[in-house]
């Protein structure tokens, strides 16, 4: 699903550059939920968002269901994003001013799919993270465990290959957070490959891998029994 | 082609961003209403200034006499001088191709009356170039000819209010009409823009007048229109000609100022037209000002609204927005609220005029309006400014990395 060897990044910041990531190897596969972890500044972000397409490599090869990914164009890396990516963020980044539906169904319109069927679509995805009453609510009269499923609806709406998770549980209160990562699972096991970076190790252990990177290397990289969430809901 | 989902993002945008539509919106609709009220003030005084002239042709000279003021070669002061048909006839061949139009006139005092109706009316006895210097328009028949002048008949051109005063709702044209004594055939009726006395007055050829009053050949005023093709100081060049030699003609001490009047329109023209060019700069400047604040306004708004639009461009780019689309989303919302603002301020602007318009009068300023392909073209510069000034921050912000958008919080 995803292969990466001898990445490479570094920053500029004034004069002098920061290597954030030093090298990093990793290869996921289909169906596997997996759990980046390490402490602030250790690069796992940066990692995720090269992943993510949101950002570039210096060096090194990113290959993802076969296709290479490097010089990509502005063009290019926003196609690839619809087609292949799902995010969902800690921030949720849900736009403000559009109700749920019209927020899940933002990926469909850049698709080019019509109106009428990406909202039908829109809302097949909000009735499966169960907030399909709340389609037309604005994100302001929302949760923010509701904000984070509209999220994660919105994720799901173009059908992506690989779902990217930066921090999903970071700004949500525990309860919400068992909840979110219920529901992560449960896409898991219907066969999504996950991607998430987390600092708690709670969360870390609810997924089925985890790989720990410390100033942009992977120092760990081990299977984990999955503590399911709902027991604790 | 129309992409009904882009124009609904669109329109959503504006909707629900109204504090941030209206205050962008506002901006513009005030430059684009300062700009069409000032311009229509600056026309109303135009306006004014033309109107003033638009009586008599601009290049008309005039020529009057009086009685001397001075003793010269041997002449006693106080002789009166009274311009001839020999006067007349000098003008005509000594300056050629320096004149446009030239005519005599004589006054007269009449006591017009057809049938029962009967009124007092000012005559003037003319040369048929008469009607192009005062910008007679014959509304009806005909006006003076040569062959009048030629045969001395007794045919009168008669204002638009004689006919009226005298005619009574009927047709005045081939009927005859009695000035003081003798019959004249009304062969034609006339407007004057210069107001109602200018239509109580009636027309008659030049050698009639001289036959029929005193059987003499006096003139009373001779009027010139100069070849338009002289230029100011040319024309009163020649007006400064015209009196040398006429002074000559007649006799007359050089300094003596009653005898012989030359009234040259040149004069006050050239004044009027230099300060017409000090008016237009003045409005060329204020306009273009307004404008230029209109764009920096314009410029500010955008690069505002695509700062605070960069997380929205961000996530929209998350989700696999290409550039292009994002530059199209905040371009042409920028150019719908710059092109309905505008149209506002401009339809605010013309109401404006319309309403105090007619209460300007007072202070020289007329009619204030202003055309419509002036107020669109200044609306199109604030259409493709605003374009300009979105484009840049629009461009930029389709370029930033959306992590670093996404960073944004």
């Amino acid at each position: 699903m995803l292969q990466i060897s001898g990445l490479h990044k570094s920053y500029a910041i004034g004069d002098s550059s920061l290597h954030v990531l030093k090298g990093i190897d990793l290869s996921v596969d289909e169906g596997e939920m997996v759990a980046i972890m390490g402490s602030s500044g250790s690069g796992k972000s940066t990692l995720l968002n090269i992943i993510g397409m949101l950002d570039e490599a210096d060096s090194g090869d990113y290959i993802l269901d076969g296709l290479p990914i490097d010089n990509l164009t502005e063009k290019k890396a926003a196609v690839y994003r619809n087609k292949f990516l799902g995010f969902i963020f800690q921030s949720f980044n849900l736009i403000n001013y559009k109700n749920a539906i019209e927020n899940v169904a933002l990926p469909l319109y850049y698709q080019g799919m019509k109106r009428k069927e990406r909202l039908e679509l829109g809302m097949f995805h909000l009735e499966k993270v169960g907030l399909a009453d709340w389609a037309q609510h604005l994100p302001k009269e929302l949760s923010g465990g509701q904000k984070q499923r509209v999220a994660i609806a919105r994720a799901l709406a173009a059908n992506p290959k690989l779902l990217l998770a930066d921090e999903p549980t970071g700004a949500l209160d525990t309860k919400t957070s068992h909840e979110i990562m219920e529901f992560i699972q449960q896409l898991n096991d219907e066969g999504k490959t996950i991607l998430m970076v987390t600092h708690e190790e709670d969360i870390a252990n609810m997924c089925k891998r985890i790989v720990r990177l410390r100033d942009g290397v992977i120092m760990e990289d081990k299977k984990v029994t999955q503590v399911r969430a709902g027991q604790y809901v | 082609m129309f992409d009904l989902d882009l124009w609904r993002e669109i329109f959503q945008s504006i909707n629900k961003n109204r504090t941030r539509s209206l205050l962008s919106g506002f901006t513009i609709a005030f430059a684009i209403l300062l700009f069409t009220i000032l311009f229509g003030i600056a026309n109303g005084l135009q306006n004014t200034f033309k109107d003033a002239f638009v009586d008599d042709a601009k290049n008309s000279i005039v020529i009057r006499t009086g009685r001397t003021t001075k003793a010269h070669n041997g002449l006693q002061a106080g002789r009166w001088i009274r311009l001839k048909n020999e006067d007349f006839s000098f003008l005509d061949e000594a300056y050629k191709d320096k004149i446009q139009y030239l005519t005599a006139r004589i006054y007269k005092n009449v006591n017009a009356s057809y049938k029962n109706e009967s009124n007092n009316y000012t005559l003037r006895a003319v040369h048929p170039d008469h009607q192009f210097l005062e910008k007679t328009l014959v509304k009806k028949g005909r006006y003076i000819n040569q062959n009048d002048l030629k045969h001395k008949t007794k045919v009168a051109v008669i204002g638009r209010l004689v006919e009226e005063d005298l005619f009574i709702k009927t047709e005045a044209t081939g009927k005859y009409i009695n000035l003081s004594g003798v019959q004249y055939k009304v062969v034609g009726v006339f407007n004057d823009d210069g107001g109602d006395n200018e239509e109580r007055l009636i027309y008659i050829p030049v050698t009639t007048a001289q036959l029929i009053y005193g059987n003499n050949d006096y003139i009373d005023q001779i009027n010139i229109g100069y070849n338009p093709k002289l230029n100011y100081n040319q024309a009163i060049g020649f007006g400064n000609d015209l009196t040398k030699e006429l002074k000559k003609r007649f006799n007359i001490a050089r300094d003596d100022q009653r005898a012989i009047r030359v009234m040259n329109m040149a004069e006050a023209t050239k004044s009027i037209d230099s300060m017409m060019v000090g008016l237009g700069i003045i409005i060329l400047v204020i306009g273009f000002g307004t404008l230029i604040a209109g764009v920096v306004g314009i410029s500010n708004i955008m690069i505002f609204i695509v700062k605070e639009r960069t997380k929205e461009i961000g996530i929209r780019k998350a989700l696999g927005a290409s550039p292009k689309s994002i530059v199209s989303i905040i371009l042409i919302e920028a150019i719908l609220i710059t092109a309905i603002a505008g149209y506002m301020g401009l339809l605010i602007g013309f109401g404006v005029l319309k309403l105090v318009g007619p209460s300007l009068e007072t202070y020289f300023i007329k009619d204030p309006s202003v055309s419509n392909a002036l107020v669109f073209g200044a609306t199109m510069t604030l259409i493709i400014a605003g374009a300009i000034a979105g484009y840049v921050p629009a461009k930029r912000a389709s370029k930033i990395k959306p992590i670093i958008a996404l960073r944004n919080d």
